[in-house]
């Protein structure tokens, strides 16, 4: 008994010496790279647009990459880095220590990074590509913006916190590019690993799209199984499901042209990917969105598919029938104008869409409500882009609709002209007011 | 198309038939491109209805006594405000989350639109406060305070406070809850324009009831007929103010 007490007790104090020892910076295999080349500067520019990192490393109205931008957490609110050449920002690092940041999730110090630095894509990163975004931030105009000390809680903001989450959830990256393209006849191909690259790595897409448990880890931390972003509380939909984000039924023309231009002919871009649409994809190379989109066509599809199409039995509640005679009166008053009196969309006389569809739409069926709910209460457009330069915005009903109206007419949306969803509750909208909009 | 015109003319109705419900909309859906008929109108009429639902009928102002009317304002005053509200300058969550996605010359567009507008406003709605506040208002809004070292809101915004093109608002028919918030914002500094700031100095040397008062005189002033911006001040502004010099520069990025 005292042996096994002893036991335990050496695991405990091996533990804690483990969790609290301070941390070295990981050795990192020296950059081959020499001075750089104004065309080596010029890929970091791209792939800077890649990844997306000016959106989250931008304050509003700051000098570009000075940092300082908040990001919610369940844990508390961190603040992302300068990554201008100051004394504040990335002055002193060297290729090496950005690799390092990037591979390892680890500042030059030592220090573990907090995963809202989306390190589990970027470890997939390539050495050479790290080079070029180092030697591009490297040539940006200094901020002496200093980063907002981070408001995280006790426990999570111990670097003990960092160190068992990574041990959870964070494997480094190989050299060998992650693909989990469903067709092994690809796996090989260039535009496929391009893809699996971009989507993996630079683009984070699994940033969003995974599945977080209560540590905001998943087992599988690039899965594209579709997941609730934390606080914001948008649903980033799964990208194997078909009824959800999934584009394995769409010609590749589509999914092109939604990250290009924020529509495509039957679909307009929301929320956050509105924003990844705006400050990235829109900006990317034709054959790196073809890259992208082949690679996500060809995930697999998953069974959850099925949960978003369930026919309610032929008894409904009473409550939610009489919901819905409400809700067709407030889809006439409100909604009919531009959806159309049949949820059929509008479009421009060049055939352009102005207007969704609602009927068959699966953002509107989704099986969570959220984004559904903050896009009737918040309104909003589009980006602007340079295939849809001028998007046509849908007013916010924070103000004009009750959460029991919202309820009604959003109930009605997802269960007439064929669509087949749960009701949406007066609880499920009031939940989500103020939320969804920085 | 017999089946769509049924549908149109009585879709509830139509609920109840599961079979001609579906087949109504998949009707609809595949013939969409052919069918959506009449098309949505290609205008920027069309295109600010989100705008339009809190700022009240073309931009006439809300009807909730909160949202400024934004129809007739000088348009470089108008798209120096969008951006401002890009870039943090301005705070209001629902106008932040309208305009960020949208590029300047889309915004610009917005601004022109709203602009070249001339649109009849209805009489101001009535003001409670005592005669001494208005009277004290008027001296404000008209005549200024030397021993506060106010100018008159009236040198800049123009005699009859239609504003003055091309970057100065008109203070004629807002709400006064909007004055009052943003002579708040001004005076916070959550509200800022290019430096030198004059409105946020002047804001400063307003207290509370000097706020109140001229917020309440300026709520129940009614527009002329006319509520077309000034082409030009009679005399040089009093003060020396950024936001009338050019529109609104930013250096950083759009986050």
């Amino acid at each position: 008994m005292k042996r096994l007490w002893m036991a335990c007790l050496a695991v405990l104090v091996a533990s804690g010496v483990w969790a609290l020892w301070p941390s070295q910076p990981v050795a990192v295999p020296p950059t081959q790279g020499t001075a750089s080349s104004p065309e080596q500067i010029e890929l970091g520019r791209y792939l800077a647009v890649l990844g997306n990192c000016q959106h989250c490393h931008t304050a509003r109205g700051q000098l570009p990459f000075s940092g300082g931008r908040a990001v919610p957490t369940p844990f508390g609110t961190v603040f992302s880095s300068n990554l201008t050449p100051s004394a504040q920002g990335l002055g002193g690092w060297s290729a090496d220590d950005f690799y390092r940041a990037l591979h390892h999730g680890q500042s030059r110090d030592g220090r573990w990074l907090y995963p809202a630095f989306p390190f589990n894509n970027t470890t997939h990163i390539t050495r050479d590509d790290s080079d070029a975004l180092f030697a591009y931030l490297q040539s940006l105009p200094p901020s002496d913006q200093a980063r907002p000390a981070h408001q995280v809680q006790w426990p999570y903001n111990t670097q003990a916190a960092l160190k068992v989450w990574r041990a959870l959830y964070f494997t480094p990256g190989t050299p060998q590019v992650v693909n989990r393209s469903g067709d092994p006849a690809t796996r090989a191909d260039a535009e496929a690993q391009r893809g699996a690259y971009l989507v993996n790595g630079l683009g984070h897409c699994s940033a969003c799209h995974a599945p977080r448990n209560a540590l905001g880890g998943h087992a599988d931390m690039l899965s594209l199984q579709g997941g609730l972003m934390p606080v914001l509380n948008w649903y980033a939909p799964s990208l194997h499901d078909p009824s959800e984000g999934g584009v394995q039924h769409w010609p590749l023309a589509d999914t092109v042209a939604l990250l290009q231009t924020g529509r495509n002919s039957q679909a307009v871009v929301t929320g956050p990917m509105a924003e990844v649409v705006q400050h990235s994809t829109q900006h990317w190379r034709s054959a790196d969105l073809h890259a992208v989109a082949s690679y996500l066509k060809a995930l697999p599809e998953t069974a959850g598919a099925a949960r978003n199409r369930q026919v309610p039995t032929a008894t409904e509640p009473a409550s939610v029938t009489s919901a819905s005679s409400a809700g067709a009166r407030l889809y006439t008053r409100h909604c009919a104008d531009c959806h159309g009196p049949q949820c059929e969309g509008q479009r421009t006389a060049d055939g352009q869409l102005a207007y969704p569809a609602l009927a068959g739409n699966r953002a509107v069926t989704l099986g969570r409500s959220a984004n559904l709910i903050h896009l009737t209460m918040n309104g909003g457009y589009g980006p602007s882009t340079a295939g849809n330069p001028r998007p046509f915005g849908m007013p916010p009903y924070l103000l004009t609709l009750s959460d029991a109206d919202m309820a009604a007419v959003l109930t009605h949306v997802r269960t007439a002209w064929g669509n087949r969803a749960e009701p949406v509750s007066e609880l499920d909208v009031q939940r989500l007011r103020g939320a969804g909009t920085r | 198309m017999l089946v769509f015109s049924y549908l149109k003319s009585d879709y509830i109705k139509a609920q109840k038939s599961f079979f001609i419900f579906i087949f109504g909309s998949l009707t609809a859906f595949w013939m969409l491109p052919s069918v959506a008929a009449p098309a949505v109108a290609d205008t920027m009429a069309q295109r600010v209805q989100a705008c339009t639902a809190c700022h009240g009928a073309q931009g006439q102002a809300g009807p909730d006594g909160y949202y400024p009317r934004i129809a007739g304002k000088p348009a470089g005053y108008l798209y120096n405000q969008l951006m401002h509200f890009r870039h943090g300058n301005r705070n209001y969550r629902l106008m932040t989350h309208m305009v960020e996605p949208l590029s300047p010359a889309y915004l610009h567009d917005m601004a022109t639109h709203f602009a070249n507008l001339s649109l009849p406003y209805p009489p101001p709605a009535p003001v409670s406060a005592s005669p001494q506040a208005l009277a004290r208002g008027e001296q404000l809004a008209l005549h200024g305070d030397k021993a506060l070292r106010l100018p008159a809101c009236a040198a800049c915004h123009g005699k009859a406070f239609t504003g003055v093109l091309p970057f100065t608002p008109g203070l004629a028919g807002l709400p006064r809850d909007y004055l009052n918030s943003q002579l708040g914002a001004w005076q916070s500094g959550a509200r800022r324009a290019a430096a030198p700031d004059c409105m946020a100095d002047i804001a400063r040397r307003l207290g509370p009831a000097d706020v109140a008062a001229v917020s309440a005189w300026l709520a129940s002033q009614p527009l002329p007929a006319d509520a077309r911006p000034m082409a030009a001040l009679p005399e040089p502004t009093p003060l020396e103010c950024g936001a009338l010099k050019q529109p609104t520069a930013h250096a950083g990025g759009t986050p």
